[in-house]
């Protein structure tokens, strides 16, 4: 279990109290000065010396992302971009750091734009988060006050604003490119990539956007060294992470942990168990609904990181750990995880908005074993052709939890599911045989 | 994509009076000069807030006219983002989470309880037409599901009997207290915490 005095958020509980005095008495806002002072080089080499993967879902390594902006400003001005649209099933780290650990925040907002020459930063938030956002705006309102942020900031001589941007309950604005049309005032619909927002973003200028977690440990991690932050979890996968167990626990909570913890210590030791012992688990999502489910052998010895996971073709995503014991239907839950899908997509291309509603119905079918045999093939087609011809990730996204479980399901469902078509019982019915399969028999 | 169709009685005239005004040019000094387009979702917000938490046409026009932008782009906003009503909803508006990781916990007593208490029908006022309710998508407070919203508060770690008292209350016209509803304090692991207990104890 990592330890207490390594942990970054010391107040994700709330025991102490989210102002800028208790959070100064955590360390926070001390020495931003300095840390400024010592240069933009120097902050992104101590980023990119931590090892910190972006902890949004993808885990691009934030240093190289904050490298890709221009090095000189030139006409058009700079963003930065604070990524808090956290709508991701499975996933509630993000408004725990809105709510209890703001000023890691804005002061993590203080030094990204200063390494990325923003004077201007924009923090998205889900439009349900209201509360979560008026705590942050009083957090920023007190920074502006104690003159941590505006003009000179900090005694940085850096210019900064933060300003908050409401969403209105779409899941896509998630997605960066998507996220910046809804700030311009329009749909929330991807953008096609490239060009990439670091060169052409918001308003068309230079914008770096990252997640909310990636931005509040970077002040943690230049004042302890990226040396600190990669001696922890493995190589390329460093560093602490805020996991969400929920599901079939007995204490579902929130809890900071070291990267390639195993799965087993996390759900034994910190959520109480899975009801019914560990021998009721029947599957676990490990990193919020678009990452495909691990079934229970392998998760004895899964190791919560983005390679391992990566090797079971599945992914660390937001690590928000959903816990499914036997007492659940699975094909139901994915059931209604393709929902989800199907109701957020966005409409803009066809293999996602179809692919979607295609993949919701017939799951349902197959949840009531409805559904024919041949159909469960035909369900893994439609994923196929949802995954890799969308504009943005998320349409992928929607068809590889249904993936997942056709790979470690697939029995269960055929097993529900056999009814035979009637073209194949039948076949002498001429008006029913496809006559696309005759004539290849006949071939 | 979830279909959204604006409301068939739709009032004649909509206007921001003076403190919605305020707070609108607050929000559009946000945005840099000539992207006041920008403001758009946080005016619908306000226009929502105004009008009895719905957003009828001509409100869509005065914004559209406000911020100097085509009727139709605020339309495709306003029609685009699911937490805009189009048509009208109770004074209290409740949003029960019942996606997988709620799903899994019981959402559906939630949503049994609202069917009893509030209307048989999704989107349909209760009898002294101050609630009304709705299935959404998921609402991000995993870790204490069951859950679900009533206009901007969380009701969280719930089951059929405490959503029933809140409903009770509500129906009386009193604010139940948000937050969790098994008394545990936010995300931490119910009387199982082993992290940080030097500050919880401090």
């Amino acid at each position: 279990m990592l330890k207490d005095q390594d942990r970054i958020f010391k107040n994700l509980y709330n025991d102490m109290g989210a102002d800028v005095k208790s959070a100064q008495t955590r360390g926070d806002w001390v020495n931003t000065s300095d840390l400024i002072a010592k240069g933009r080089d120097w902050i992104i080499n101590e980023v990119k010396d931590s090892q910190l993967r972006g902890r949004g879902g993808a885990g691009f390594p934030t240093g190289l992302k904050w490298s890709f902006a221009p090095k000189e400003v030139g006409s058009r001005p700079h963003y930065l971009v604070i990524n808090a649209d956290e709508s991701e099933p499975g996933t509630c780290k993000d408004r725990d750091i809105l709510r209890f650990e703001p000023h890691k925040l804005i002061e993590g907002c203080l030094i990204a734009s200063y390494a990325v020459q923003a004077h201007v930063c924009y923090i998205y938030i889900r439009g349900e988060y209201f509360i979560e956002g008026q705590r942050l705006q009083a957090a920023i309102d007190e920074a502006y006050e104690k003159k941590l942020i505006g003009k000179n900031s900090a005694g940085t001589g850096w210019d900064l604003d933060i300003y908050i941007h409401y969403g209105a309950g779409a899941y896509i604005c998630g997605e960066e490119t998507a996220l910046l049309e809804s700030i311009e005032g329009k749909k929330g619909q991807p953008r096609l990539k490239p060009p990439f927002p670091a060169l052409i973003g918001l308003y068309g200028c230079p914008t770096i956007i990252n997640n909310v977690e990636t931005i509040a440990v970077v002040p943690t991690i230049l004042r302890r060294g990226g040396k600190w932050f990669s001696s922890l979890g493995r190589e390329k996968n460093t560093g602490t992470k805020i996991f969400c167990i929920s599901g079939n626990v007995n204490n579902p909570c929130n809890v900071e942990e070291e990267m390639n913890i195993p799965l087993k210590e996390l759900i034994e030791v910190h959520a109480g168990g899975v009801i019914g012992g560990w021998e009721n688990l029947q599957a676990v999502i490990p990193g919020g609904s678009s990452m495909p489910l691990i079934p229970k052998e392998k998760c004895d010895t899964l190791t919560m990181d983005f390679d391992s996971l990566m090797a079971e073709k599945s992914g660390l995503g937001t690590a928000g750990i959903v816990v499914i014991n036997k007492d659940q239907d699975i094909i139901k839950c994915m059931a209604r995880i393709a929902r989800f899908y199907k109701h957020e997509s966005c409409g803009q291309c066809t293999p996602c908005r179809e692919g979607s509603g295609w993949m919701w119905r017939m799951l349902e079918r197959m949840a009531k074993g409805e559904a024919t045999k041949d159909e469960v093939d035909m369900l893994g087609d439609v994923t196929n052709q949802i995954a890799g011809h969308t504009i943005c990730a998320f349409g992928e996204g929607s068809s590889w939890p249904v993936q997942g479980l056709l790979r470690h399901f697939k029995k269960e469902i055929e097993e529900r599911n056999n009814l035979d078509p009637i073209v194949q019982k039948k076949n002498n019915i001429p008006y029913l045989v496809d006559q696309h399969l005759l004539d290849k028999e006949n071939a | 994509m979830s279909l959204r169709r604006p409301a068939k009685n739709q009032p004649e005239t909509f206007e921001f009076n003076s403190s919605s005004l305020e707070e609108a040019n607050k929000i559009v000094s946000k945005y840099p000069e000539g992207k006041q387009q920008s403001a758009v979702m946080a005016l619908l917000y306000i226009a929502q807030k105004q009008n009895d938490n719905w957003i009828p046409l001509v409100a869509m026009k005065y914004i559209a006219k406000l911020l100097d932008m085509p009727y139709i782009k605020v339309y495709e906003v306003a029609t685009f983002y699911s937490m805009y009503n189009l048509s009208p909803v109770g004074k209290y508006f409740i949003q029960v989470c019942t996606t997988t990781p709620c799903m899994i916990r019981g959402a559906n007593k939630l949503v049994e309880a609202c069917k009893e208490k509030i209307s048989e029908k999704e989107n349909e006022l209760s009898n002294d037409n101050s609630c009304s309710w709705m299935e959404v998508e998921c609402l991000g407070a995993c870790v204490n599901a069951p859950m679900l919203q009533i206009n901007d508060d969380y009701y969280e770690d719930l089951d059929k009997e405490k959503t029933i008292e809140i409903f009770e209350k509500i129906l009386k016209d009193e604010t139940p207290k948000p937050g969790s509803y098994r008394g545990r304090s936010n995300t931490e692991p119910e009387n199982n915490r082993k992290t940080l207990m030097d500050i919880k104890n401090a």
